[in-house]
Formats: structure tokens, sequence, C-alpha cells
């Protein structure tokens, strides 16, 4: 979160590019462009102070279209990237894009300890279970079995929950969204510029080309209301038709209860951003919809918390070093033991 | 009693011991006194590869080799002239190393039927009772026990007494080479400040150790050196890691760019982390990153926020961050890469030294990714030479590579330390706007040096993007176009050619401007090579040495240097690197020599290898 200035009124045009979009028709990228152009003239932060890094991957060209500072740097990297931008200037709202397999394969090392350390910035994990730019292998968040160019006999791996990963790593901010939602989309982007530390958005993005309706479930209409549960603060777990359904904690473990069968809203498990061990339950809630009797899927802010950011901490600490002792370069390179040559 | 005081020019102490010893902080503390009485020295720390070997053996030797004269020198020595030697594998491993009638100072209770064994000298042989010591001068003495009963009033464990058993050895030297203790007093006193205990028994061991020389009647000559004639000023000592530090310190202060360092620890390059980590006040940030990639590309974002970003590593990290190395090439924004080198390939051998990462620094990335590399040849150098790089890093918007080595990282040396002000301005420009008549920002526009602006995020109405996909000619777009991509790559190269344009002609070293023989070295083997040219100038030889900072580009002028010599001679402690590069770019058919053993070139190897061509 960066400090709010008056800046002339902008609107999301001010952050179109004249750069050509270069995603396929189709593709959930356009959408989470949308409501990013949208939601930038609302946070109260100059254009200029803004920087979108990002990796390599189709998600990783956003850069391009934004009319802000940007970065389009190498296949993993952004997320240390961005670390050093914000150690460096504090002061700049520092956005991450990275896709599945940039932010959780090749750089998943990085995004782990960007989150424990809580510099204050944005990561936006665009996740479309699929490596979309070199066509369609599965990535560290594709389900088992998943048949893919690399893996024409089904993968083997176990895929990553991210948000447990995110939630693993400490982040102070933990939060799930799809691109196919834009209200929600907008409402969770500010979210995540509001928290002051690392927030970690992950959005479902459909890959219309090498992964298309991944998502369906949760994104189509006809389906949306049985398979997705919506997260509000101190709000009761409701989802279905009507909210005619909710999840009820029955010891450690999340139930589905009808309410129309005699349960009601104050028999529920109500929603605390504030609270780690619900929030661990909460992430652990990845049912695959296609199973019997699974969860539904949640979306919304699973958990945020207040913690010192490390590039805070770091001005505090050059702070306090040139209050005790200023900076003298002569006396430091002259040290304490010096002799004389005549 | 009557004592003779000899007087001497040049002396090579190794003090060798168990890594458990402390060998290097007597080491060093001794070069210290010397230092204070402006006495020339050069010094060579030998540690072992393991950072806690079992106790006794061969592999736990920890050296340090401290040479120092009234004369100007330039190397630790070749050969020692008084080895102490703490323990059986002490001496087994730097007997070789010892001149023949030099001195062995040995603590007998390290030779005992146990350190025997652990040495690998068999069971009833003890070298200190055999006579195979006889061509040398040895003095044996108990430090074990002699330390114990100095410190039997202190309120101390047995194992912590013995812990002082080194101030004993260097309170004994100091004895032999007429040195006050004072100064290594007040080291103590600071280091141990509120540890009353120990820094009793410390004080007390050394004085015994001091006491035992002046009162026993057995050492009837004690020794003396005399300053150096160097060139007046006031000197201190200096070690690589902590003048490359100094030299970043500098450059951020005169720039008025804050300084940013990723790094990951990794030897030999990790002091500059810890130093530079010291140094809050000078507004320095430093970022103890999770891994090689994540330091160099946090140095990058950085640098694009408009700080120096620097990283330091050693070969194996160098490896971990090219890709991202060629990034930096492609964003063209300030980044400074410095490589402590070390023995490789792969993990290879950390702790010792080695020149092999030449070729890597050239072309160690993928693409036509060239990038400017400067060296440093001695400790001090490094100050001046970091100073170098991370101006140009700034002043041409690319990023360099550092090359120092082991040898020079930890090696100390006394440093007519410099001014502030008397160092050369670092002038930083930064776009702040779009200048008159300029209607649109284009990002890749070049100036004289074919430099493009550097333009930070923050600054309003020059919002653009950056990336590593190639960029299109002056805005900076991605382009594809192929003969777009023909011409980036030519101004990228004639970018880092021209620099050329910027830097100092090459100068000779020492020798004639035309003759038989060229020595043309880079980094560390400078002072062997310096004096080994010296000795043979004064048999009348017709030897010059030129010695190299700018290995890429090259000085300007370094052709016509090496058209004046019947035969050109690269001396590298590597299987030969700069030479394959100086054939390539000059077609000259230069000699090789190359010691790859992890360790520094000696003046006697390299006097007989320039007299083959003599
Ligand atoms: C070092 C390196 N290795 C491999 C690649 C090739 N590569 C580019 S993007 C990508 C995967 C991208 O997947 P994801 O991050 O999920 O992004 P998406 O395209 O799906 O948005 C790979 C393997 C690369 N650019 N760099
Ligand atoms: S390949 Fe998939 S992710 Fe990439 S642009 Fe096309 S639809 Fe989008
Ligand atoms: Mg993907």
């Amino acid at each position: 979160m960066s400090e709010v200035t008056t800046a002339p009124v902008l609107t999301a045009k001010d952050f179109v590019t004249d750069q050509e979009v270069r995603w396929c028709p189709g593709c959930g990228d356009y959408s989470i462009l949308a409501q990013v152009q949208k939601v930038m003239p609302t946070i109260g932060v100059p254009k200029e102070n803004i920087v979108i890094v990002s990796g390599i991957g189709c998600s990783s060209r956003f850069p391009y279209y934004m009319n802000t500072y940007g970065m389009h740097s190498i296949h993993g990297r952004a997320t240390a990237i961005a670390s050093g931008l914000k150690a460096a200037r504090p002061e700049l709202s520092v956005w991450v894009v990275t896709g599945d397999g940039d932010g959780l394969s090749i750089g998943g090392n990085h995004t782990i300890h960007l989150l424990r350390r809580n510099f204050d910035l944005n990561v936006l994990l665009f996740n479309n279970q699929i490596y979309g730019l070199t066509k369609g292998q599965y990535s560290p968040t594709s389900e088992e079995n998943k048949v893919t160019k690399s893996t024409p006999f089904g993968s083997i791996d176990h895929p990553f929950n991210p948000l447990a990963l995110a939630l693993g790593a400490d982040a102070t901010f933990v939060a799930r969204s799809m691109d196919r939602d834009p209200k929600h989309l907008q409402n969770m982007l500010t979210r995540s510029h509001q928290h002051k530390g690392a927030s970690f958005l992950e959005i479902y993005q459909n890959c219309n080309i090498f992964n298309d309706g991944t998502f369906e479930t949760f994104t189509e209409k006809s389906t949306k209301a049985e398979q997705v549960l919506f997260l509000e603060q101190g709000k009761p777990l409701l989802f279905g038709a009507g909210n005619n359904k909710g999840i009820k904690l029955d010891g450690f473990t999340p139930k589905v209860v009808n309410l129309e069968e005699g349960y009601s809203a104050d028999d529920l498990w109500i929603h605390d951003e504030k609270d780690i061990y619900k929030a661990q339950i909460l992430v652990r809630i990845f049912d695959d919809p296609k199973t019997e009797g699974h969860l539904p899927r949640p979306f919304g802010v699973f958990y945020e918390t207040d913690r010192k950011c490390y590039e805070e901490v770091m001005e505090q600490q050059i702070a306090a070093a040139k209050a005790k002792k200023p900076a003298d370069l002569d006396k430091l390179l002259r040290g304490n033991e010096v002799w004389t040559i005549n | 009693m009557m004592r003779k005081e000899v007087v001497l020019s040049d002396v090579v102490i190794k003090f060798a011991g168990d890594s458990g010893d402390g060998m290097q902080l007597t080491g060093s503390q001794f070069t210290n006194s010397t230092a204070l009485l402006g006495i020339d020295l050069a010094t060579f720390p030998d540690f072992p590869a393991e950072i806690r070997a079992p106790q006794g053996t061969i592999p736990g030797v920890s050296g340090y080799q401290l040479r120092f004269s009234s004369n100007p020198i330039f190397t630790p020595g070749d050969l020692c002239d008084v080895l102490v030697a703490m323990n059986a594998a002490a001496l087994k491993t730097n007997l070789s190393q010892l001149k023949k009638g030099g001195k062995i100072i040995a603590n007998s209770d390290g030779f005992d039927a146990k350190n025997l064994r652990l040495a690998n000298y068999s069971e009833a042989v003890n070298p200190l009772e055999d006579g195979s010591l006889d061509n040398y001068e040895l003095i044996k003495m108990d430090v074990t026990k002699m330390t114990r009963e100095a410190l039997k009033d202190v309120a101390l464990g047995m194992k912590e007494k013995d812990r002082a058993k080194n101030m004993f050895v260097l309170g004994f030297l100091y004895f032999m080479y007429n040195r006050s203790l004072d100064n290594s007093i007040e080291f103590l006193k600071v280091k141990f400040g509120k540890k009353d205990e120990i820094l009793n028994s410390n004080i007390k061991a050394l004085q015994a150790g001091y006491n035992y020389g002046d009162t026993t009647e057995t050492f009837t000559t004690t020794y003396s050196v005399a300053s150096a004639k160097m060139e007046p000023g006031e000197y201190r000592s200096i070690m690589g890691n902590q003048s490359i530090a100094f030299g970043l310190i500098a450059a951020s202060q005169k720039s008025g760019l804050q300084l940013f360092l990723g790094s990951y620890p990794i030897t030999p390059a990790t002091d500059i982390l810890h130093d530079l980590a010291k140094y809050k006040n000078f507004g320095i940030k430093t970022f103890q990153a999770e891994d090689e990639i994540a330091a160099i590309t946090s140095a990058i974002g950085a640098s694009y926020g408009g700080s120096m970003g620097v990283t330091t590593t050693s070969g194996p990290g160098m490896a971990l961050k090219s890709e991202a190395m060629g990034l930096a090439v492609m964003l063209e924004i300030p980044l400074l890469i410095i490589n402590i080198q070390r023995g490789g390939p792969s993990t290879g051998l950390p702790t010792k030294t080695e020149q092999s990462d030449l070729m890597q620094a050239y072309y160690g990335r993928n693409g036509e990714c060239p990038m400017p590399i400067i060296s440093a040849s001695t400790p001090s150098d490094c100050f001046n030479a970091v100073y170098e790089a991370f101006k140009i890093s700034v002043q041409h918007m690319t990023p360099v590579i550092f090359l120092s080595d082991g040898y020079i990282a930890n090696g100390a040396e006394p440093w007519r330390f410099p001014k502030s002000e008397d160092l050369s301005s670092i002038e930083v420009k930064v776009k702040t706007s779009l200048e008159d008549g300029e209607e649109k920002l284009l990002p890749y526009k070049r100036d004289e040096k074919m430099v493009r602006s550097w333009i930070i995020p923050g600054t309003e109405g020059l919002e653009h993007r950056i990336g590593g996909l190639e960029k299109e000619n002056l805005t900076g777009n991605i382009s594809y176009n192929t003969d777009n991509h023909q011409l980036m790559v030519k101004i990228r190269q004639a970018k880092v050619d021209r620099i050329a344009e910027y830097i100092p002609l090459q100068t000779l070293d020492s020798g004639p401007i035309k003759g038989d023989l060229l020595v043309l070295g880079w980094g560390s083997t400078y002072g062997s090579i310096k004096s080994a040219v010296a000795d043979l100038q004064s048999q009348g030889k017709s030897v010059a040495h030129a010695h190299l900072r700018h290995l890429r580009p090259f000085p300007k002028n370094l052709g016509e240097i090496l058209k004046n010599y019947d035969t050109v001679l690269v001396p590298e402690i590597n299987n030969g690197q700069l030479i394959r590069i100086i054939r390539d770019v000059y077609f000259v058919d230069a000699k090789g020599y190359n010691k790859i053993m992890g360790i520094p070139m000696t003046k006697t190897e390299l006097v007989e290898e320039f007299g083959k061509y003599l």
C-alpha cells in the first residue's frame, strides 16, 4: 500500500498502452487486464508510482499493456526483482504478475521467500493450470492424470494447492478470485492493494487454447452457485441457490448443511479473515468438484494479518544507524590503526 | 643477560596449527603490529577446506603466511624463514615450504602419540626427537603446559584456558621480533570487552609468552626489521574483500547513489556481505537473498529503481546468475557483479585460489551478450578497481563483471588510503522529463557514448516498459524484426567496445618499451610477476611487465604494446584463458604459463620460466 496523494482523476483508459494486446482471443487474461485497468485509477496512487513486474509466460506479457512503469523480466524471477525494487524504493506500489509455472515452478523459491519476508507488494498469480506460452504442458497446479503434450499417459505429479502453499510460507494476505467475475476480481485487487504487506492473490484464468474450461464449474452460471463459496468477513459461509446451504465446522471438519433442513445461519462457520487456524482449514477446502460429496471452492480473502514489512524494518535500521553514527567516509577509510611514513 | 639484536631486511613467518588453534588471529595480530611500524608486508592466509575437520588431522590445518620487509615487497614470499607449528599435522603440511636452516617453533604438546598418529607419522617416530629436523633450528616449547601454568589463578575451565595458547605463541614472537604488546592488548580489550576472565586469560598468556622468551636464557638473539621506504603518507592495513566493500561505499557516497547488495553466502566472497552489512549508517541496503538468482535479480530490481545494484559471489554463483546478467544487458541498466574466483569447476576448491572464470565472464551467457570486465590485482587495488567498475556501470548503463580471487580476498597489505575529496567524482545522469522538442519518450535513444537514459519509476510522464525480449531500436518496444535484431546486437556490442575510449591507456608496470619479453598478467599474479621481472631486470635482462585491469574492452593501445616484444608470455592460474582471448583479438603468438594448483605462483618459478625466453 502506498501513500495516498492527490492526483489528477484518471480512468481505465489512462492505463491502456499503444501496444497491441497479443493474447489469444477469448483468453482470460483480457478480463484480468480490464479489471486491473479499472482498479488502478481508484487506488489513489499516481500512475508514475505504479510498477508492474512480471516473469515469462502468456500472463507475464501484462506489463506491456499497462501504462505504468513495468518490467517483463525472466522466467520465475519477477518476485525477486520486485523484492529488490521494493527494498530500494518503498514508496512505490509494486505489482507482480506471474503464472502458475512462473510463480510456482521455476520461481517457486522466490515466491515463498517473498511471502515470508512480507514485502509490501501484490502478487497476482494467474493460474490457468497449464503452461500456456510453451503451448500446453502440465503445470505444478494441473490435476493428477492430466493428459498434455508432455504427459500423453497422464501426469503423475501431485499438484500444489497455491493458497495452502502461501499460507505455509506465512503470507499475510491470501485470496482467490477468477477472471470471469469482474466485480469480485476488482474487489480482490483493491483489497490486495489495501493490505500492507505481501498480498497473494490467486486468479483462476481460463486458457481457452490449451486448457479450456478447467474452471468452468466455478465460473458458469449453471454451476457457480453450487460450486463457489464466496467468503465475506463476519458473514456465515453460505452458498447454493438462494444461499440455501452453508458450511458448519464439526470439530475441525467443515461440513455442508442445508438451511432448508433445520439449520440456521447461526449454526454456520462465521468467516474471520484474521483467524489463522480457520484459514488453515479454509485453504484446505480444495476438493475436486468431480468427486461425490465435495465442498464448494472458496473465493475471497482467506486470511489477512498485520506483520512488519521487510522494507520498513530495513529503513528503520538504516535510520537508527545513521542517527547513531553519521556517515563519514574519511573516517571509514582511515580505520583505527594508521601509521605514517615520512 | 647479554642479548644481541640482529637487523634483518626480509622475514617470512608461517603460522600453522589446527583450525581451532586461532592461527588466523595470531597471524593477523602480528601483521597489525608489523604494519604499525611502517614495515612493508604481504600476507597469505591458507584456510582448510572444512570448517571443523577432525582436530589434529592434516585437513584441519590452518595457516597464515606473513612476509615483512624493510624493502617494498609484492608477494608473501615463496619459502618461510620461520614456521610456527602448533601440532604435528601443521609441521607435516608446511615443512616443505620452510627454507633450509629455517626456524621451527613447535608446540611439543601437539606432538604426542595421538597427534603424531593423526598426522600420519608412524607411531614411534616423533620428528621433534628423531633428528630428522637437524637441518633446521628447532625451538621446542610446551605451549599448553606453560599457558596452563600462567593461567593457574584464572577461574576458567581447562578447555577455555587452552584457547589462549595462541596468545602465548604470539607473545613469544613479539619477544623474538622486539615488538610491543600494547597494540594486541588494546585489540583484546575491544574483542573481549565484557568477558573479564577471557580477556584476562588472553592478556596473561600473551605476557607469559613474551616473558618466557625474555627470561629464558636460551634465547640470546632477537630480531628487528626496519621500516620500509614506501611513498610518504598515511597507511593502514587492508584485506581484499574489505577493500571492495570500502570501494563500493566510497563510490556510493561520491555518486549519491544508494547501494543495494543482493548476495547469497559463498566462500570466498561472503566477507563483502558481512562488511557491507555493518555500514547501514552509509544508507547501504544489504539483502541476503534465498539464492544466487534472487541475489542478482533483487539487485536488478534495485538498479531499475535507481539504486546501484551489486551482487557478490564466486564461480558457482556466477553460473546461476548468468540468465539474469543477460536480462541486465538487455535492460541496459547499471549493475555490478563481483566474482571472487575460487578453484573450479563445480564446487571445486572453495578455499583455494584460481583465475579460471575469465572465459565464463566473457562468454558464459546465452546469446550475444557482451559485458565489460574489470579485475583487481592486489588487496588495495580492489578499492580503485571496484570504484572504476561502479563508475563505468553507471556512466555506460551496463552491467559490469568484477573479478577478484581468493588470494586477493584474504590477503592483506599496507594501503595508502585516499582522502574522500581526492576520489574522482562519479556523475550520474537520470532523465527526469522530456526535453524541449522531444515529443515522445524513446527509452532506447542513445547519447554519444551509445548510452541510453536511466529513467526510474516515480518519474511523472516517463512511464514505459522494458524487458528481456528483443527491443526495437529507440522505442524499446518488443520487436521480432530481423534487421532490428542484427542492429541491436551490433549496438550492444559497440556500446561496450566504445568504453575503450573512456578508460586509461595501458601502461607498463616496469621494463623497456621494446624488448625480448613482455609478461602480460591480470589479477592476483601481479605481485609474483612484478617480483620475478624485477629480479631479471636487475640481471640486465630485457623484460617488461604489463598488468591488465581492463579485460573487456581492452585498453586501446594494448595491441601496439604487444607488438614491441619478441615474446608475449601470459602467466595464469588457469588452463590458459586470457591467452586465448589475446591470441584471438591481436593475432599474437603468445605463450602461456599455467599453474592450476589452487595456490599462487611463486617468484622463483616465474624467474625460471621467464628466463627460458631471455
Ligand atoms: C529459463 C527458462 N526456461 C523455460 C522457458 C520457457 N517457458 C516460457 S513460459 C513457460 C511456462 C509458462 O507457464 P505459466 O507461468 O503458467 O504462464 P502462462 O503462459 O500459462 O501464463 C516456460 C516453460 C523460459 N522462458 N525460460
Ligand atoms: S495460450 Fe492460453 S493463456 Fe496463453 S494467451 Fe492463449 S489462451 Fe491465453
Ligand atoms: Mg499457466
